[in-house]
């Protein structure tokens, strides 16, 4: 399998907290790996280094090849890495099939003066992100659907509103999607129901997923590979009984002496 | 397990949408429902007739002011509607929009240039100006911005005040004409058309009000409108969702500076002069007002807040008017306020009988202080003059311990609960209306400025999001 996303030695402190320490992780294409580890392992700080919303202090990130280390959060996302947000960021005054909209900016070209002219390039795009929108918004069944659309997404229920980032991650046509705890706040059924959406992206859209979730059921039903993360370090990675049993890891979720009853 | 996606609510979702009731409900219907260019089309119909229907030209030029302030209203609407960058600036760019025609269309350096050029190198001069202006905004945002911009704006004041001496070797420059202006504008010229009447004006500021307005429409609905609203929602994700944030929010910028130089290109050739002191920071106010007014985010809000922030004042320059206006928001105010036909009833009985027994008091114990209902010509029912006491001695000493009696009841009455805040309604409502009568509307530059205040209060209370507005949650 060929490496799509690669962090070499990625390092990142806040004023001397180490949140990542000399981190090293190969996601393959195609592939769908879980980060676990407790509050605090910087999971989520991996995340916002790789979508270029903080500059890692050393170390190198890799996209097919290519560094994506200092460039704006815009030019990643263009360049095909997708993500979540843990606590939810939908734009909430706009209608659940705009926020959708939005996110296909940046492989769309019409500009300001061809957007007033309405030309027909300019409509024929427009035409094409409403289609886009709309394929994406179709992925959550009747969810998201109908009226919903011309809904504010302040409206939406916290589940909706979670399907709806991943609706709008995946109109930016990422290659590599990155979800912030996905079935955080659902309830046991829409947890399910995310566990077969998450398979389900990468069959249909041939997405390689990178996803940061507590919920070991879930985990467990959609990982390739599972990556431990403690104190920003990486202490397990490999499938999921084998690190769910690593003594390291119930370590740093349990603390030392404990044992885990099958 | 159920199947993946299945959603009650919206299979649902038809049979509990029923068509909103009411007359209130069928009118807003109809205006969701009605075409933004049928809106427009209306819109510039009525106000096309309206030259016709005065033949007054002050009239026309209050209509000018409206349409401009419309523009204005619907260029600040991009950038701090739209786009959510608090620009407090805004102002600079009308000013430099008129002071550039100036510039190019008068003796101060003996340039004559022709209008239709003009008008285009001055729309992209401003649009450049808003791109150097707006740089703030790859760093700052919010009231960091704002104060940021509200500086630029004061700038232009000082700058155009000052720059009439600007000494060079052994001579001295005179580039702004300093706290004079520059006067003797030239009036424009279109296509061979000589303007020269203020209704001509008023026609190419319509003709300039669906231009933009339908260019802006276009763009709302296209990447780069979805952009600003991403963009003011919430930067971080817009951001992360392929939105070069600091790209788009400079072209809000000169999106609104563009339109702002525009106007005031027309504002130079209308007054035929352009004064420092046009472009000070109540201006400013009353722009945003306008657009607070007609609702931040819609078009249509932005023209109807302009239109109302240039006209009202000005129906409230004439007494008999005004004073309409004055008790109808008493009456409106009341009903808002209240919204319990009981209490209002009481309230209103309550106003009426404390009316009657003060005049019968003073006219029994003072009679000659009680001036004749005759004294004010007033198309108000004379009964009113029965009611509230209007002094014929020390009016003004009357009128300003009212006003202050009614602040202080203002105050008491913020600090009451239940019945005794009803209650006290009562004698402030009599306090307002003698306050009015025996003082204010014998001021009416002073009364204007209140009673437009009060009637800003009112509205927003009544209606946060603006006349027009979609009302929006807050998002950190």
């Amino acid at each position: 399998m060929e490496p799509l996303l690669e962090i070499r030695g990625l390092s990142k402190s806040f004023g001397g907290l180490d949140v990542i320490q000399d981190l090293d992780i190969v996601v393959h294409q195609g592939e769908i790996v879980s980060a676990i580890g407790p509050n605090g392992a910087g999971k989520t700080t991996l995340f916002n280094l790789i979508s270029g919303l903080y500059r890692p202090d050393a170390g190198d990130i890799l996209l097919d090849g290519k560094s994506v280390v200092g460039l704006r959060p815009d030019r990643i996302a263009t360049g095909g890495i997708a993500r979540t947000f843990q606590t939810l960021r939908v734009f909430q005054n706009m209608t659940v099939k705009e926020n959708v909209m939005v996110a296909a900016y940046g492989k769309t070209k019409a500009g300001s003066v061809r957007a007033i002219l309405r030309t027909p390039a300019q409509r024929r795009e427009e035409r094409e992100i409403s289609r886009l929108a709309e394929e994406q918004l179709s992925f959550f069944g009747e969810r998201l659907m109908g009226y919903r659309w011309n809904q504010p997404a302040y409206s939406l229920s916290y589940a909706n509103r979670r399907r709806l980032e991943i609706a709008r991650a995946l109109a930016t046509k990422p290659r590599v999607l990155l979800l912030d705890e996905p079935a955080s706040g659902m309830n046991p059924n829409e947890t399910l129901e995310v566990t077969e959406l998450i398979g389900q992206l990468r069959e249909e859209l041939g997405v390689t997923i990178f996803v940061i979730e507590h919920d070991m059921n879930v985990v467990k039903g959609i990982s390739d590979r599972v990556i431990a993360l403690d104190h920003g370090v990486k202490i397990a990675d490999g499938l999921y009984n084998d690190v769910a049993d690593d003594p390291r890891v119930i370590e740093a979720y349990l603390g030392s002496g404990a044992t885990t009853t099958k | 397990m159920a199947k993946i996606g299945q959603d009650e609510w919206v299979e649902t979702a038809e049979e509990r949408t029923s068509v909103d009731a009411g007359l209130r409900g069928r009118l807003r219907h109809l205006w969701a429902n009605t075409h933004p260019g049928w809106r427009l089309g209306a819109f510039v119909l009525v106000a096309a007739i309206f030259p016709f229907i005065t033949s007054s030209d002050f009239h026309v030029r209050i209509g000018v002011n409206a349409l401009l302030f419309a523009i204005l209203a619907l260029g600040l609407n991009v950038t701090v509607g739209w786009a959510g960058v608090l620009d407090l600036g805004f102002v600079a760019f009308y000013g430099f929009g008129a002071y550039a025609y100036a510039f190019v269309s008068s003796d101060q350096f003996g340039l004559h240039w022709p209008t239709e050029a003009t008008i285009l190198v001055v729309v992209i001069a401003t649009a450049a100006l808003g791109f150097i202006l707006g740089q703030p905004s790859r760093r700052l945002s919010g009231d960091y911005l704002a104060i940021i911009t509200l500086f630029f704006a004061q700038m232009f004041v000082e700058v155009t005040t000052n720059l009439d001496r600007i000494e060079v070797g052994d001579r001295t420059l005179d580039i702004t004409g300093g706290p004079n202006g520059i006067p003797g504008l030239d009036q424009f010229k279109l296509f061979g058309i000589q303007f020269d009447e203020i209704t001509d004006y008023f026609y190419l500021l319509l003709a300039f009000l669906v231009v933009v307005a339908v260019a802006l429409y276009h763009v709302d609905r296209s990447r780069i409108g979805r952009a600003w609203n991403a963009v003011r929602e919430d930067p971080l994700a817009a951001e992360a969702m392929t939105i070069p944030v600091n790209r788009v929010r400079l072209l809000a910028f000169m999106f609104g500076a563009a339109i702002a130089g525009l106007s005031g290109t027309v504002f130079g050739a209308v007054q035929q002069g352009v004064f420092p002191s046009n472009f000070a920071v109540t201006l400013l106010i009353m722009i945003y007002a306008a657009l607070v007014l007609g609702g931040t985010g819609s078009m249509s809000g932005a023209i109807l807040g302009g239109i109302i922030v240039v006209s009202v004042p000005n129906v409230l320059r004439s007494p008999d008017p005004a004073s309409w206006l004055f008790y109808l928001a008493v009456v409106g105010g009341l009903i808002l306020l209240l919204r319990n036909p009981v209490r209002l009833l009481a309230v209103a009985g309550g106003v009426v009988a404390l009316g009657f027994a003060i005049r019968g008091i003073v006219a029994g114990v003072w009679p000659d202080t009680v001036a004749d209902a005759a004294l004010r010509d007033s198309s108000i029912a004379d009964g009113l003059f029965n009611w509230v006491v209007l002094l014929d001695v020390s009016r003004e000493t009357a009128g300003n311990i009212a006003f202050i009696a009614l602040i202080v009841a203002g105050l008491i009455y913020t600090t009451l609960d239940g019945w005794r805040r009803v209650a006290m309604l009562v004698p402030m409502i009599y306090l307002g209306v003698f306050a009015w009568e025996n003082r204010l509307v014998f001021e009416p530059s002073v009364t204007k400025q209140l009673l437009f205040g009060a009637i800003l209060v009112i509205l927003m209370a009544s209606r946060p999001q603006g006349l027009l507005g979609t009302p929006r949650v807050e998002t950190t």
